[in-house]
């Protein structure tokens, strides 16, 4: 067993992270997981403790241990919620990156991983063609929620009701802006992310509306990558570390206030993983790391925060619309009332709770690939609380919840739009 | 690894989804929340209906496995950690359904896999209250509470959990289904199997179903924080609150080491000099809240509180809460390992118990912090440690012991709340007596002959 001896001196470095989990259980309590399999190791406590018998060698089974570490949604309620303050999430990443890399990675995440998304102009180019052939393969099952599914795809994507890729990707729609500050006196870079440059585009058109509206200048450098997070969180550091230093290179070239991002995920990768995973960076780049760290925020928080918007009273009688907490915005970035600010700052619409709303809804980003089935079974009862407040409209600040809930939803021809708070501000905006 | 012809068997009876055999999944069964070393169990079963659970146990029974029943594994003294000898790990946790709330006649039925405070919560929903409430609330069975008997924070005014237990069903080792008890107030129909089941930590039987008496919930509360110099006025104030004849509903104790961690926590700029903080709660009828609330404010004043905060409305109430909310957190940040104890004494020694923690803590170099619920003088001396420092823990054990030895000399107890489990067994006939053991031997031997329910718990092998 000398190979698990390595592997276990690999993740010895977690120990003083992990000793801190009194094994106390109450992660049984949030984690979604958990809720539908009720399997102790599919809990936080539960893996933990794998992981702490796999670093001291009690464990032989690794191939088991790395199963179960793979199947957490990485939504961070455990960690929000855990008496200790347990640091779950960079236990998690790192062990991943420990496991997966040892075990290593599937030869088709590899291809996409390191082969596509660490090569922005490739990746954008082959979606760019994928985006003119789509129709041809799929069927369009709800055009309020502009979902589609597709038979001749089913062996790789099931019968999952997906948003396509947008007829013309934000990239090739407005290439790059590099616009001064106007009234506001403040300037931000915009990093869309991959889902609103490619499939929520009218997500990223609406927040360079209102940044227009505000008078905030915008710099948008082409040629941005990935965030990093699906990479991470497949514990592939290799590729996680080229999106990292493509991204840095791009932002070091322009002068900035903030830098913004419609996608809950993005602006918590940048601004909680970044900073955790640059250890073994050059000083410079940590430098800008730690930059970045202070400058990135949500666009609903950068409209209400810095731009001072604010409703007088919420807005009552229009058209009943409930909002998701995603698990990034809330858990890790604590913001809340910033997207029900902009809610209620359109009077063409009335803003009602829903119970859980900051409940995962499932979608985890690649967790939703590999485990399918769990994801639909947790999105369903995200999906029961948006149906139950009779809303017309569910809104979240999330582009990946957005995926989901709306795979959910037309999936059972529910006729409840998927729209991002900040589509619902800038509409209100002439 | 039982036989594969036996996990077929089981299989049979549960499905083969329900039983788990990988080792990951059984190494995930193999601890709970007290601070013992682990024991992998040879398998874990999950019956998913209580009829599948009596044959589950006459299986384990008739094949001499020893069973081990697991909730949420929550448990604080080892209770559900399982037998080295080709233990089986059975879970309620599909055992989870509310089978009646009897508004009329004010009890529920549940089986033994529910949450706690799911439960509670939908006893509210019917106007109804159910007082028990374990700090594991959030994720204990209702089970693992009774085969505890789980306390909590309202203890002194409202009971623990066997105040609440009416009637149990539960399976003997054969798998034959035991009643005892019943839905009614009354009932002395025959042994009171029941109250014998209630603490027994699984060493007796196996529980299908609880019969459990709800109650119409309080009308008003108020909170109120007291603050002292000296914990002897904070003893004094507890005796001098329950003479002027007020139960509070809770009346929750900070020692200064605790104080000083959750402000360290919190920066919630609470008095780092001060020696002890009391949390007082009053509830039930709004008039009698405010006489109450009165009485207890000129109690504190007359032993001389230095300071007296109270609640004007529930925002207050929340804020007011939140050091005490935070005393566990804080204290389970400070070091990577938290030892939490229980032992209790008679409410009058609440000084002399907390002047012999320190002393100890003092002696043996030891950080302890010491909260907990001094309405029942049932204290949570909470040891800050690393486990993986092999001298420090040493000194910690050294220190559990002496707990105890002071808790039993103060005439108190080894467990409030917490159960002997495998932690505490060798304690017991120091407690309690020799013929206390070889009663409880003889019993366990006469119901259980193979020893195979939850063996070396409370009484040892």
């Amino acid at each position: 067993m000398a190979d698990l001896t390595k592997l276990a001196k690999l993740l010895q470095e977690l120990d003083d992270q992990m000793v801190g989990c009194m094994k106390c259980g109450m992660c049984q309590a949030v984690c979604p997981v958990f809720a539908e399999t009720m399997k102790e190791a599919d809990v936080t406590r539960g893996k933990i403790a794998l992981l702490e018998n796999l670093a001291k060698e009690m464990i032989h089974d690794a191939a088991g241990v790395q199963e179960k570490l793979n199947k957490c949604l990485l939504c961070g309620s455990c960690g929000a919620n855990c008496p200790s303050g347990v640091k779950v999430m960079d236990i998690f990443l790192r062990a991943r990156v420990i496991v997966n890399t040892y075990m290593g990675l599937s030869p088709v995440k590899k291809a996409i991983l390191r082969g596509m998304l660490t090569k922005p102009a490739l990746f954008n180019a082959l979606l760019d063609l994928g985006s003119k052939f789509q129709g041809i393969f799929t069927t369009k099952v709800d055009e309020l929620l502009g979902s589609s599914c597709s038979k001749v795809l089913s062996p790789v994507i099931g019968d999952r009701h997906f948003v396509g890729l947008a007829k013309e990707s934000l990239h090739s729609k407005v290439k790059a802006l590099d616009t001064p500050a106007g009234k506001s006196g403040k300037r931000v870079a915009f990093f869309p992310g991959c889902l609103g440059d490619k499939m929520f585009v009218s997500v990223a058109e609406a927040c360079l509306k209102v940044f227009e509206h505000h008078g905030v200048g915008v710099y948008m450098p082409e040629g941005q990558a990935c965030c990093g997070i699906p990479a991470i969180s497949s514990g592939d550091r290799v590729a996680y570390d080229k999106l990292v230093r493509i991204n840095l290179d791009l932002f070091a070239k322009g002068s900035f206030d903030y830098l913004v991002t419609p996608c809950a995920t993005c602006t918590a990768t940048i601004k909680e993983i970044w900073p955790k995973l640059m250890e073994d960076y050059p000083a410079a780049m940590r430098d800008q790391i730690r930059t970045l760290h202070d400058k990135v925020m949500d666009v609903n928080q950068f409209v209400v925060d810095v731009l001072g918007v604010a409703p007088e009273a919420p807005a009552k009688g229009g058209v009943k619309v409930t909002f998701h907490d995603s698990c990034h915005m809330k858990k890790s970035l604590g913001v809340t009332a910033q997207p029900r600010a902009l809610i209620n700052m359109n009077p063409k619409y009335e803003l009602v709770e829903m119970a859980e709303s900051d409940r995962c809804c499932g979608s985890g980003g690649s967790f939703n690939l590999s485990h399918y089935d769990l994801s639909r079974q947790i999105g369903e009862r995200k999906r029961d609380n948006i149906l139950a407040t009779g809303a017309q409209v569910v809104s979240t600040g999330c582009p990946a919840c957005m995926l989901q809930m709306t795979d959910m939803l037309s999936q059972h021809g529910a006729k409840v739009a998927v729209k991002h708070s900040i589509e619902l501000y800038a509409d209100s905006l002439r | 690894m039982p036989s594969a012809a036996l996990i077929k068997e089981f299989e049979a009876v549960v499905g083969k989804d329900n039983v788990f055999t990988s080792e990951a999944d059984r190494q995930s069964y193999s601890y709970d929340s007290a601070v013992l070393d682990a024991v992998v169990p040879s398998l874990v079963v999950r019956p998913t209906s209580t009829e599948q659970l009596g044959k589950v146990v006459r299986l384990c029974n008739e094949n001499g496995n020893p069973i081990t029943v697991r909730g949420a594994g929550t448990n604080l003294s080892g209770g559900t950690i399982p037998d080295p000898r080709e233990g089986i790990v059975i879970l309620t946790n599909s055992l989870n359904r509310i089978i009646e709330i009897n508004e009329e006649d004010l009890y529920a039925v549940v089986e033994p896999g529910v949450v706690t405070a799911k439960f509670a919560a939908e006893v509210a929903k019917r106007g109804l209250f159910y007082p028990p409430d374990p700090g594991s609330q959030a994720v204990s069975t209702l089970g693992g509470n009774v085969a505890e008997n789980a306390g909590g924070l309202r203890g002194l005014k409202y009971g623990v959990t066997k105040d609440y237990v009416m009637g149990i069903e539960f399976f003997d080792v054969n798998g034959g289904l035991v009643k005892t008890g019943s839905r009614t107030v009354k009932c002395v129909t025959g042994y009171n199997l029941a109250g014998l089941m209630v603490a027994s930590e699984g060493t007796l039987g196996v529980f299908s179903n609880i019969v459990l008496k709800l109650v119409p919930p309080p009308q008003a509360s108020k909170a109120m924080m007291a603050v002292f110099d000296d914990v002897n006025k904070a003893s004094e104030a507890v005796a001098g609150i329950i003479a002027a004849h007020v139960v509070p509903c809770t009346l929750e104790f900070m020692d200064q080491a605790t104080i000083r961690y959750v402000d360290d926590f919190t920066k919630a700029g609470l008095p780092r000099d001060a020696q002890a903080i009391l949390l007082i709660e009053v509830d039930g009828h709004p008039g009698q809240v405010a006489d109450d609330a009165e009485k207890v404010e000129k109690v504190l004043n007359k032993v001389g509180a230095t300071e007296i905060k109270v609640a004007k409305d529930a925002a207050e109430k929340f804020k007011l809460w939140e050091a005490r909310r935070n005393a566990l957190p804080a204290l389970a940040r400070a070091k990577p390992t938290t030892v939490l104890e229980d032992a209790t004494v008679p409410r009058s020694k609440i000084p002399a118990m907390v002047k012999a923690i320190n002393d100890i803590a003092a002696k043996y170099n030891i950080s302890i912090g010491t909260f907990g619920h001094a309405g029942d003088g049932n204290l949570h001396p909470t040891i800050l440690c690393d486990r993986r420092d092999k001298h420090e823990f040493e000194r910690v054990e050294h220190a559990v012991d002496e707990i105890f030895d002071v808790a039993l000399s103060l005439q108190g107890t080894l467990s409030g709340e917490h159960g002997i489990g495998m932690a505490k067994s060798k304690w017991m006939e120091k407690e309690t007596s020799k013929a206390t053991i070889e009663f409880s031997r003889n019993m366990k031997r006469a119901i259980d002959p193979k020893y195979i329910l939850n063996p070396g718990k409370i009484i040892g092998a």
